[in-house]
């Protein structure tokens, strides 16, 4: 029989609906397996197992008693912590939150929580969400689960590796400039970044205001479909939040992808430094889509090579702004210091990693009088051509498909001293967050190091149906085993 | 130098004066959240996590606070943007919850009015560069914990002082998100007496459209000048300096004069005025270095990505146009021109926000002037010893009508009348029971008022016999005693002539 800690969240609701198990007994296995294993990831930064069983007695409560529960009920799910949640702790990854406690839960969390979604706990990131490995949080990295010796990618590596090892059917990780699909990529997982303005903003601690958004994490595509329902819609505490909800994801997710026009973007699959691995299972993958049915084309995206190049500069100079709020004086971390100045300097000198302070210093400077122009407004330029490519791009095209990251999960270590180095593996994420338009990633096999391979699936703004139908699809027909595996796997070793 | 050298060149500087405004909107709830506006909390009572810049929290634009801004941007003329934007001003300071404010830059929501003003040189027309939306501060208090400090908080009974020398600071979050208009002036002031005429005037219009209490004293209406000096016939602008601080009307003219005079005299001695900002000290009457700017302060602005730009419906700017109230200078002139009241009358009237309240009392059957000047002089008086509006005083028009009646039927002689109207004031009732009760009517009785001119004859014989010699001066003194026996309740007119018939009428 398959244990509680694999079944898919449908999976459970499924025996939830019909009374085979109990929420409690539910959240109590999860609850469990973490205890069990998460030493070896670290996946979890606090487990707030009480407040989950709680509520799943409530839950069970309320099905016993015939009234109604949320569309997740009894189904345990982690929050990236870098989501405010009222009461609990939420750090960001940063010493400068360590014991910071929101006086309000985010949006999206009370949107789970009235779902009746149980959480189990927060969940590591890189600090302040500036990473693509796990290894900038303040407080410990989080390995792989299909490779202990490996990163998670970031900054959702938490959430991904607490997935991907069973500790829960579903996730929330946010993504600025990737941070949802690469460490999808890196896991096996389906790992969804909606239109920007779908999912509200108002709790998300930002890094970068115009690009951040909120996703789903799951082990199937159904799975995050699903959660993008249950956690999106219209937040007029956000103003950004854009008036429409997302068009029904689930009831198009089986159509398949016969007559869809899928366009694979030119200058993503020729790129130097494309892991071979990676190339192959991508190739792969596309042809199965034509095999399917799908009108395979090719098309372009000039614009996109300087994708990075803009988005490290608006991204680093909101953050640069956003985190001005973190000087010691109403929350969070203070340092003695003999003026209020000097206090605050001291509290940010002890309370951001460097990574954070190098954004932070790229900000400023490009935000400052007499650069502005040539940094700030001009990557604001790029930002509009590359939407125009996109445009472009989808006049021939209902999805565009490229690998998620040039290469697979690295070793830890490997490019924490190479700042450049780990910016370059957001080269195909970063573009669809520019745009705001809406991007996954879905895992497509491993490669010949028995790691993940991630699909990269883009769609027009607010185009979630067709963009989940077409990985649906694939999904279908690759038949990925999202089970980490492996001589260094989690499984492996914790066995 | 000698003396008169120094006069002559200090005679060849003009001053070149532009007004920052800073206006508190009466809106019923903050500028980017829901907390209430109230003054007068606890500390930090009126605060919510946005307003607090809690991790995550985002801004939600204030629509009334954008329709004041509408509307007062229309009262002065100004093109009112199809799309404006919020930008965000960075810098550090403790009492800015998030260490930027959210305001406007280079697109604010009003552009290009202006304000005609009357100065006794005439009238002159006051150029308005922009109106622009944004958030307050809290307040700091800077805290002294031994010796001595540059002041006491009278809440706090602290000793505060400036933040470089203090123990330690508080900070109260009340007003920390509070909604502003910054109406900008352009430099087209010259002189002390038309900066005052200008915030006057301003002040009448955000009065009279309601949009703010605009109370200089008590900061809901703040006014920052920048004065420069140069040459007469120049167009060059000289190097400025900002002054703060400065709480009433009075005070910006004396800090203005003041300023005038410190530049003159640098100027005329050859020395360079400092770009800087300075403080007005209203118990000295100086102004001193608050900071020196010596190179612009970069607040790198930009765009607020988590607002979106604020683009009215034109159908909404066209409804708030045609909702406009009259404004001060056209009820300046319909006072003139429908009621005959004089300029200063009217000004009067208008700048102390009693217009409704006169044309009300008219309709009852005031006459005009006199119930102008009972508002102008009176009502204007008490409020200004009580510290409150003269539009607060509980009188209504009715009372008023009724006074001037009382007093043109002599009931009331001017003087009694004013006594009733204090007490009217004092919410003792209308004046005709006021009078009644009190027993403050005007004795006309002819009867009552022979028997105390007699008597008053009867206790000064010399000043009758004065007045019988023909010294009408000298009536003067019987009809003091008369008005001082009647407890001055006798008609003064009467006691005259009765007087004036007794001592004049011949014998048998």
């Amino acid at each position: 029989m398959t244990p509680l800690t694999r079944h898919s969240a449908m999976g459970l609701r499924q025996l939830l609906e019909r009374r085979e198990v109990s929420a409690v007994e539910v959240v109590q296995a999860h609850l469990d397996h973490i205890a069990a294993s998460d030493g070896h990831l670290s996946a979890f930064l606090r487990v707030t197992g009480e407040q989950a069983l709680a509520h799943a007695a409530d839950v069970d409560r309320r099905i016993t008693a015939g009234e109604p529960t949320g569309t997740l009920a009894g189904v345990p799910l982690a929050l990236k912590d870098v989501l405010a949640t009222r009461g609990i702790e939420t750090t960001c990854g940063s010493k400068i939150l360590e014991s910071y406690r929101p006086p309000y839960d985010a949006t999206v969390v009370r949107r789970l929580r009235e779902a009746d979604a149980i959480v189990v706990g927060k969940t590591n990131m890189d600090e302040f969400a500036m990473g693509s490995s796990c290894e900038n949080s303040a407080f410990f990295p989080t390995r792989n689960p299909w490779d202990l010796e490996r990163v998670p990618g970031g900054s959702s590596g938490g959430s991904v590796a607490a997935v991907a090892a069973g500790h829960v059917p579903l996730a929330i990780g946010t993504d600025t400039g990737g941070s949802i699909r690469q460490p999808a990529a890196f896991t096996g997982l389906v790992g969804v970044k909606p239109t920007y303005g779908t999912v509200s903003r108002y709790g998300l601690i930002a890094f970068a205001s115009s690009l951040d958004q909120a996703g789903p994490i799951a082990r199937t595509v159904t799975d995050a479909a699903w959660l993008l329902e249950a956690m999106s819609g219209h937040d007029p505490l956000d103003s950004t939040s854009i008036p429409e909800a997302l068009p029904g994801l689930r009831g198009t997710l089986e159509a398949g992808v016969d007559g869809l026009r899928v366009g694979v973007v030119r200058e993503f699959l020729g790129t130097d430094g494309l892991q071979a691995g990676v190339k192959a299972r991508v190739t792969e993958a596309i042809d199965r889509l034509a095999e399917l049915g799908a009108d395979v084309v090719e098309v372009s995206l000039p614009h996109a090579v300087y994708g990075v190049s803009a988005y490290y500069l608006i991204a680093p100079s909101e953050c640069s702004s956003n985190l001005s709020r973190y000087d010691g004086v109403r929350y969070g971390l203070r340092c003695d210091g003999s003026t209020a100045e000097a206090m605050m300097a001291a509290t940010r000198e002890a309370g951001f990693g460097a990574e954070v302070k190098r954004r932070i210093m790229i900000g400023t400077y490009a935000l400052s009088a007499g650069y502005y122009d040539a940094y700030y407004a001009q990557a604001q330029r790029v930002r509009t051509l590359i939407l125009r490519d996109f445009a472009a791009a989808h006049e021939r095209c209902d999805v565009l498909v490229s690998p998620t990251a040039p290469t697979t999960a690295f070793r830890l270590g490997d490019k924490v001293s190479d700042p450049l180095a780990m910016y370059l593996n957001d080269v195909f994420t970063i573009p669809s967050s520019l745009a705001g338009s809406p991007a996954m990633s879905l895992p497509v096999g491993l490669d010949d190091d028995g790691l993940p391979v991630g699909l990269q699936i883009m769609a027009p703004v607010l185009c979630e149906p067709v963009m989940l139908r077409v990985a649906r699809a694939l999904e279908s027909d690759l038949g990925f085993d999202p089970a980490p595996r492996g001589p260094n796997s989690l499984t492996e070793v914790a066995a | 130098m000698s003396t008169t050298t120094a006069l002559e060149q200090a005679t060849r500087f003009e001053a070149v004066i532009g007004l920052e405004i800073h206006v508190q909107l009466a809106t019923r709830t903050k500028m980017f959240c829901s907390c209430a506006i109230d003054f007068g909390g606890e500390p930090n009572t009126r605060t919510c996590p946005v307003c607090l810049g809690q991790p995550g929290t985002l801004p939600v634009v204030n629509r009334r606070a954008v329709e004041y801004a509408i509307r007062l941007g229309l009262a002065l003329g100004c093109q009112i943007a199809p799309s404006s934007q919020f930008h965000r001003k960075n810098y550090f300071y403790p009492d800015m919850p998030k260490n930027y404010q959210i305001s406007q830059y280079d697109v604010p929501i009003c552009l290009g009015g202006e304000l005609t003003v009357a100065t006794d040189a005439g009238e002159r027309r006051v150029g308005i560069t922009r109106v622009h939306m944004e958030e307050d501060t809290g307040k700091s208090l800077h805290v002294l914990d031994t010796t001595s400090g540059v002041g006491v908080d009278p809440a706090e009974g602290l000793r505060v002082t400036r933040i470089s020398d203090a123990d330690y600071s508080l900070v109260d979050y009340n007003r920390a998100g509070i909604p502003l208009l910054e109406v900008v002036s352009e430099p087209d002031i010259r002189t002390a007496t038309e900066a005052q005429a200008y915030l006057t005037e301003l002040r009448a219009i955000v009065l009279a459209l309601g949009i703010s209490d605009a109370k200089l004293e008590e900061g809901s209406m703040r006014c920052d000048a920048n004065v420069s000096l140069r040459p007469v016939g120049h167009t060059v602008f000289g190097t400025r300096a900002e002054v703060k601080n400065m709480n009433s009307v009075r005070s910006l003219g004396r800090a203005i004069t003041y300023e005038i005079a410190r530049q003159t005299d640098l100027l005329t001695r050859g020395e360079p005025v400092v770009q800087e900002t300075r403080h007005w000290n209203e118990a000295t009457g100086t102004t001193s270095t608050l900071r020196v700017k010596e190179t612009t302060e970069d607040y790198r602005y930009f765009p607020d990505p988590d607002l979106v730009p604020v683009q009215p419906d034109p159908a909404w700017v066209d409804e708030l146009r045609a909702s406009l109230p009259q404004l001060p200078a056209a009820r300046r002139a319909r006072l003139v021109e429908s009621l005959g009241l004089s300029g200063q009358q009217a000004a009067g009237v208008v700048g102390a926000g009693l217009a409704p309240l006169l044309d009300e009392a008219v309709a009852a059957g005031a006459p005009a002037a006199e119930a102008a000047n009972w508002l102008t002089n009176e009502v204007t008086a008490w409020a200004n010893e009580r510290g409150v509006e003269p539009a607060a005083a509980p009188l209504t028009a009715s009372h008023l009508a009724e006074l001037t009646a009382l007093v043109a039927d002599q009931t009331l002689s001017k003087k009694l009348a004013r006594q009733v109207l204090d007490r009217v004031l004092a919410g003792e009732g209308p004046p005709r029971e006021v009078a009644a009760a009190r027993g403050l009517a005007q004795i006309s009785d002819t009867g009552e008022l022979e028997r105390a001119v007699d008597a008053a004859i009867a206790a000064d014989p010399a000043a009758a016999q004065r007045v019988r010699d023909g010294n009408r001066k000298a009536v003067g003194a019987l009809v003091g005693a008369v008005m001082k026996a009647t407890k001055g309740q006798a008609n003064p007119a009467l006691v005259n002539e009765l007087l004036t018939g007794r001592l004049t009428a011949p014998d048998g």
